[in-house]
């Protein structure tokens, strides 16, 4: 038994510290890992506030490392090519050892992202966390957002299922509509006079290098930015305001070990209802995979009725609700830019709904409610009440942005509390 | 050293320094630009993809009267329709339910712009793929097939584009334009190359 002190220490040769602490004094000399942990750690203040909407974040970087590691692996035993992506995705799935387990949680994952990252962005309209000092904050995740889209997109194709392939058709087909450059444009994207082998590859490089790499810095830059700002609130006050006598906010407690703790919580019942899904349900009755893409890609048979995954499903019905096909693309990049703006179409003096007035309040239900809507629509055959409908949610969806500056200027807002709500458990 | 522009040799010329570091830059710029050319143009088809984009060739004798085929050229499915007479009178009088009926913002050569759409009234030959997110679109062919008159034509079973058969666009659906017609051509009365015409080889 070692010799203790009486302070409780182990009592060590005169003049040596112990060798763990020696090392890390090595270390740092070299790395300021103390540093890092003192500042963005130990010594990050968050507010004390944050509810069950503050999962979301830390999740989506869960799903992100998931996708990272099952997709290197799925790299491993994936042959991309016109002749051989299709079959040995088969493979995957029916020889190699676990390979159904690591092909599912990557398909899953993908669905996984988009869920985590719709809450994550509803949390910010939520709580306003894209106003003023956090607008590139927000651009920044928006630009992850779009990164996804790509990543999930090109992902999509490379089963070459019959569903990748028409797709693929599709959505390449919509640079087509860009005046003058527009068909010459689509030749290049392809590669081919048609979706072919050299669509494949080039979306198989973009899925597996480019676009993980542009990923991973956008979310770095998220994150300075996060740190630069500091994170809102559910009340969407400054706790940089009001500070204790050690200059640290007294509304503030340190990110570890109090939220990284909260954060494993979230990760744990993340990875509960991800088991449920990869284990029992993982096509999630054609939501997370379509029918049509368990058969090989064929260019001369276009599968009965053709929808993307349920996640562009709402930018879809977009597309398809309007009548003239130049328009109906215009609107569905429109339905995707207009997220850019909100910080600056937000002119609320207050950043939470806890302190908007009623019109922000139906606003924000109305889009969302569309949102959900023209997703589900999406899914459906575009025809009769299907379209009308869609008609409907879509003007809902871009009157949200288009009349913020109206509403949120003319409201009568709450007053705002000098510090957070918070209830002691 | 002599003082330059009434700098002494001991003080940092900003102006000099300014126009250097932009001149740098702008030349940096341009050789960037050079630099991004042959990856951006490795994306173009390949000299392979063009090699399998030559014209095909159809024997027309195989396509019965009222009956379509479909080959591909250029990775594109492209339908070839042998038009009875009844079905070439069935081209005419709907005008009034067309997007388009006088292909002036369709896409076909100079020698397809006509009531017909072809180069004889016979055979229609066209690129089977929708014009709006190209699906391709399938035969309903027969009269009052879709609705009671329904004059006969295609229908695209992704978004519910409809054709006639002249391949022209009916109203209401979300395809903008008719379906578009490859260059093509008769060697001989029997035989028809698609890809080609008297301006050449596409």
């Amino acid at each position: 038994m070692a010799v203790k002190t009486a302070s409780g220490e182990p009592a060590l040769p005169p003049g040596r510290a112990p060798v763990m602490a020696r090392f890390w004094g090595w270390i740092n000399k070299r790395l300021p890992a103390q540093e890092f942990i003192d500042t963005q750690l130990t010594g990050y203040y968050a507010p004390k506030n944050f509810n069950i909407w503050y999962f979301f974040g830390s999740l989506a970087g869960v799903v992100l490392v998931l996708q990272l590691v099952t997709g290197i692996f799925l790299t491993m035993f994936y042959k991309v090519g016109e002749a051989t992506s299709f079959d040995s995705v088969e493979y995957i799935m029916r020889e190699v050892d676990y390979g159904w387990l690591i092909r599912y949680l990557h398909s899953t994952g993908a669905s996984a992202f988009f869920v985590v990252v719709y809450l994550h962005m509803f949390r910010a309209f939520l709580y306003g966390s894209y106003k003023k000092p956090r607008e590139l904050l927000w651009l920044f995740g928006m630009a992850v957002y779009l990164a996804l889209m790509a990543e999930a997109f090109m992902g999509y194709v490379l089963p070459w299922g019959n569903m990748s392939f028409w797709g693929a058709q599709v959505i390449v087909n919509l640079f087509g509509t860009i005046p003058g450059i527009g068909p010459g444009l689509v030749e290049w994207i392809r590669g081919d006079y048609g979706i072919a082998d050299a669509t494949l590859s080039r979306f198989f490089a973009l899925h597996v290098a480019a676009i993980p790499l542009a990923l991973l810095l956008l979310v770095a830059l998220h994150l300075v930015a996060l740190r630069q700002t500091g994170s809102n609130n559910p009340d969407g006050i400054e706790i940089k305001d009001k500070l204790g006598a050690d200059g640290r906010p007294l509304d503030g407690i340190p990110f570890h070990p109090y939220y990284t703790v909260k954060d494993v919580v979230g990760i744990g019942l993340f990875l509960v209802v991800l088991a449920l899904i990869v284990f029992f349900v993982p096509t999630l009755g054609g939501l997370f995979l379509e029918s049509p893409n368990f058969e090989p890609a064929n260019p001369l048979s276009t599968p009965e009725h053709i929808a993307p995954v349920w996640y562009f499903t709402p930018y879809y019905a977009i597309l398809r609700a309007v009548p003239d096909q130049r328009m109906g693309a215009l609107l569905m990049l429109l339905a995707v830019a207009a997220f850019l703006f909100v910080p600056w179409l937000d002119r609320s003096p207050v950043r939470s709904m806890r302190y908007k007035g009623w019109m922000s309040r139906v606003a924000l239900a109305l889009f969302a409610f569309s949102f959900v809507a023209l997703g589900y629509l999406g899914l459906q055959p575009a025809e009769g009440l299907y379209v009308l409908l869609a008609r409907i949610f879509a003007v809902i969806y871009f009157a949200f942005f288009v009349l913020m500056p109206v509403y949120t200027s003319l409201e009568r807002t709450r007053p705002v509390p000098a510090r957070v709500t918070y209830h002691a458990h | 050293m002599a003082d330059h522009a009434g700098v002494a040799d001991d003080e940092v010329d900003l102006s000099r320094r300014k126009f250097l570091t932009r001149a740098t830059i702008a030349t940096g710029a341009v050789g960037a630009a050079f630099a991004a050319v042959p990856f951006i143009e490795s994306w173009s088809p390949s000299e392979r993809a063009r090699a399998q984009g030559v014209p095909t060739e159809l024997d027309l004798s195989k396509v019965d009267e009222g009956q379509m085929t479909t080959v591909v050229w250029r990775r594109s499915p492209i339908y070839v329709v042998h038009r009875s007479a009844d079905m070439v009178k069935r081209v005419a009088g709907h005008n009034d339910q067309l997007k388009d009926p006088d292909s002036r913002s369709s896409d076909q050569p100079d020698y397809c712009k006509n009531p017909l759409r072809s180069r004889t009234p016979e055979f229609m030959v066209m690129i089977g793929t929708c014009t709006h997110l190209g699906c391709l679109p399938k035969q309903r062919f027969a009269e009052g097939e879709l609705y009671p008159n329904w004059p006969g034509g295609f229908f695209c079973p992704c978004h519910g584009s409809r054709f006639d058969l002249a391949g022209r666009v009916f109203d209401g659906s979300p395809a903008s334009v008719n379906l578009r017609i490859p260059p093509y051509s008769y060697p001989k009365p029997t035989s028809l190359i698609i890809g080609v015409d008297e301006k050449g080889s596409a």
